[in-house]
C-alpha cells in the first residue's frame, strides 16, 4: 500500500496503477489515488475546514469552497468543521482522514486499516461510508478484522508472510474452502445409538445437555431435516440445532495455517 | 509549493510562533540598539546602523533554528510527512514551500527595523546624513544571511525527529558557517597558506563585504550557492526518508 500510494519508491519488481508504472508516473498516479494511511496523520493544530482547504490547494482543485462543503457533508463533519483537529475524537479524526483522501474525487481509494480503534457506532458509520464509496470507486482496503472484510469486500487477497496465499472473490473463497457443513445440535438426553447419518460426529464437552457437532462432507443438500427425523425416531428431543456458518476467520486460518487448524 | 507556503505562514501566525519570533527579535534589537548603554546608538555618537547589522546575525543565530526546528522534525514525528509524500508534490516543492514560508516570516520581522533607519536619518547632523548605499547593502546582506541560516536549519530539521536536536544542530551549523571559518582562519597553522580561502568559505567575510554597500556579484553568488547546497542536502536526505 505504501508503494501504491507513492510513499515508498525503493522496491523490487514492478507496480502498476491503471496500467501506469509508479516509478515513472508517480505524480500522475498520486492524483488518481486517495490514500488514508494507517495511523491517519493529521495536522492537529489546524481546523478541520482549514485542513481540507489546504489539501485541496495541494491538488490545485478548482471551486475549493464548494468541494470542501460537499465533502464535509458526505463524511458527516458538519458540526465539527470549525473545530481544531486536536479536539476531535478518534472517529471524527478518521472521518477527516477519509475526507482528505476523497477531496479530489479519486478513482482509486487506498485505505490502510481505516477502522482500527473505533467504537462500535463509529465502526458501523465508517463501514457504511466505505460501502457507499465502493459502489462508485475502486476501494483497496486492508484489515485484520475478518467480519469487516466479509461485510465490505468483493474480492479478497490474503497475504501471509509477504506472499499472496489467496486471491479470489469472497464467495468463491468461501466455497472453495467449505466443502463441508458443520451442524451443532443439543438434545435433551444423550443418544446412545450410533449416528448413521454423518460422516463425522464429535461429542462436545461442557453443558448439562448433551451436544453434538456433526460434520457433513456432502454440501449439495441440507442435512438438517434428516437429522431431525433421525433424532425423533430415536425418541429424543432437539433443543437446539444450528448450522455453523464458516466465516472469513476460518478461511483465513485454514489458508495461513494449513493443516494445523484441525488440531487446535 | 504555494499551498505549502501558505500553510507554513498560516501556521506561524495562527499560533503564537510568528508573533513571538517577531516580538523577540524586535525587543532584543531595540534594547541593544537604544537602551543598553554599551551599544546604544545614542551614546555612540555616529549616525549609522552598524549596531543593527552586527547584532541581528547573533539574534538570528538562535532565532532561525528555533523557527525551523519543527518544520520537518514535527512532520516526521507525527507522520504527516506521509500525507505530503503521497500527494502530488515533489520533494522540492515541499522544501521550497517551507523555505519561502520561513523567509517570509523573517522578512516580516526585519521590515519594522526600517523605522530605525528613519530615526537615524532624522538624528543625523545635518539631517539625512547617513550612508544609504551601505544601509541598502547591509539589508541585502542580512536577508541573504537569514536565507543561509534558514537553509541550514531546514537541513538540521530534516536530520532528526527530535526538535531539540534539530535546534541545536541548526544553531551549531549556523555558527560554524558564519563565524567558525572566520575563527579557523586565524589558527597560526594556516598563516600564509590557505587562511584566506578558509575565511572566504565562511559567511562573515561575504556579509561584511556586502555590508560596505558594494553588492558584488561574487558575494551574491556565494550566498545563493550556499543556500542551494544546504537545500540540496535537505532534498537528498528527505528523499531517503521515503523508504524508512
Amino acid at each position: 500500500m505504501k508503494i501504491l500510494s507513492g510513499f515508498m519508491d525503493n522496491y523490487e519488481g514492478e507496480a502498476l496503477v491503471n496500467g501506469l508504472d509508479i516509478r515513472k508516473h508517480s505524480l500522475q498516479i498520486r492524483k488518481l489515488i486517495g490514500y488514508l494511511p494507517e495511523h491517519n496523520p493529521l495536522y492537529l493544530d489546524m481546523y478541520v475546514k482549514e485542513y481540507l482547504i489546504f489539501i485541496s490547494s495541494i491538488y490545485k482543485l478548482d471551486d475549493i469552497k464548494n468541494r470542501v462543503i460537499k465533502i464535509i457533508e458526505l463524511t458527516g463533519l458538519v458540526k465539527e468543521q470549525h473545530k481544531l483537529i486536536r479536539a476531535l475524537s478518534k472517529g471524527y479524526r478518521q472521518r477527516v482522514g477519509l475526507a482528505q483522501a476523497l477531496i479530489h474525487d479519486p478513482e482509486i481509494l487506498i485505505l490502510d486499516e481505516p477502522t482500527t480503534g473505533l467504537d462500535p457506532n463509529q465502526l458501523i458509520e465508517i463501514r457504511h461510508l466505505i460501502k457507499k464509496l465502493g459502489s462508485e470507486k475502486t476501494v483497496i482496503f486492508s484489515s485484520h478484522i475478518m467480519q469487516e472484510v466479509q461485510a465490505l469486500c468483493d474480492r479478497v487477497i490474503i497475504l501471509h508472510q509477504g506472499l499472496v496465499v489467496a486471491d479470489d472473490k469472497i464467495a468463491y473463497l468461501d466455497q472453495a474452502l467449505n466443502n463441508q457443513r458443520e451442524i451443532l445440535i443439543e438434545l435433551d438426553r444423550p443418544l446412545s445409538e450410533t449416528w448413521k447419518l454423518a460422516g463425522l460426529v464429535q461429542v462436545l464437552p461442557g453443558s448439562s445437555a448433551p451436544s453434538y457437532k456433526l460434520i457433513f462432507t456432502k454440501t449439495d443438500r441440507d442435512p438438517r431435516p434428516e437429522i431431525f427425523d433421525f433424532v425423533v425416531q430415536n425418541g429424543r428431543k432437539i433443543i437446539e440445532m444450528t448450522e455453523r456458518k464458516s466465516s472469513m476467520e476460518d478461511v483465513f486460518q485454514k489458508i495461513t495455517m494449513g493443516e494445523h487448524v484441525g488440531n487446535i | 509549493m504555494w499551498a505549502i507556503f501558505k500553510k507554513e505562514v498560516n501556521g506561524f501566525f495562527s499560533t503564537l510562533t510568528g508573533y513571538v519570533v517577531v516580538g523577540v527579535f524586535l525587543t532584543l534589537l531595540g534594547l541593544i540598539m537604544w537602551v543598553f548603554p554599551d551599544y546604544s546608538i545614542l551614546d555612540y555618537n555616529f549616525a549609522s546602523l552598524d549596531q543593527l547589522f552586527t547584532v541581528a546575525p547573533i539574534i538570528f543565530l538562535f532565532l532561525i533554528p528555533a523557527i525551523c526546528m519543527r518544520s520537518f522534525s514535527e512532520e516526521k514525528q507525527t507522520g504527516t510527512i506521509e500525507t505530503l509524500f503521497t500527494k502530488p508534490l515533489t520533494e522540492w516543492q515541499i522544501i521550497l514551500g517551507k523555505y519561502c514560508g520561513a523567509l517570509f516570516l523573517l522578512f516580516i520581522a526585519i521590515i519594522p527595523t526600517l523605522i530605525y533607519y528613519y530615526t537615524i536619518w532624522q538624528l543625523g547632523a545635518p539631517q539625512g546624513n547617513i550612508d544609504r548605499g551601505e544601509v541598502l547593502g547591509s539589508y541585502v546582506g542580512l536577508f541573504f544571511l537569514a536565507g543561509i541560516f534558514i537553509a541550514i536549519s531546514l537541513y538540521a530539521s530534516v536530520l532528526s525527529n527530535n526538535q531539540i536536536v534539530a535546534f541545536l544542530v541548526g544553531a551549531l551549523l549556523s555558527f560554524m558557517v558564519y563565524w567558525g571559518f572566520q575563527f579557523m582562519s586565524t589558527i597560526p597553522f594556516f598563516y600564509g597558506g590557505i587562511d584566506d580561502v578558509i575565511q572566504k568559505i565562511g559567511i562573515d567575510y561575504h556579509y561584511r563585504s556586502i555590508s560596505n554597500g558594494a553588492i558584488d556579484s561574487r558575494d551574491v553568488l556565494y550566498f545563493l550557492s550556499s543556500i542551494f547546497v544546504f537545500l540540496f542536502l535537505t532534498h537528498q536526505y528527505l528523499r531517503g526518508n521515503r523508504n524508512q
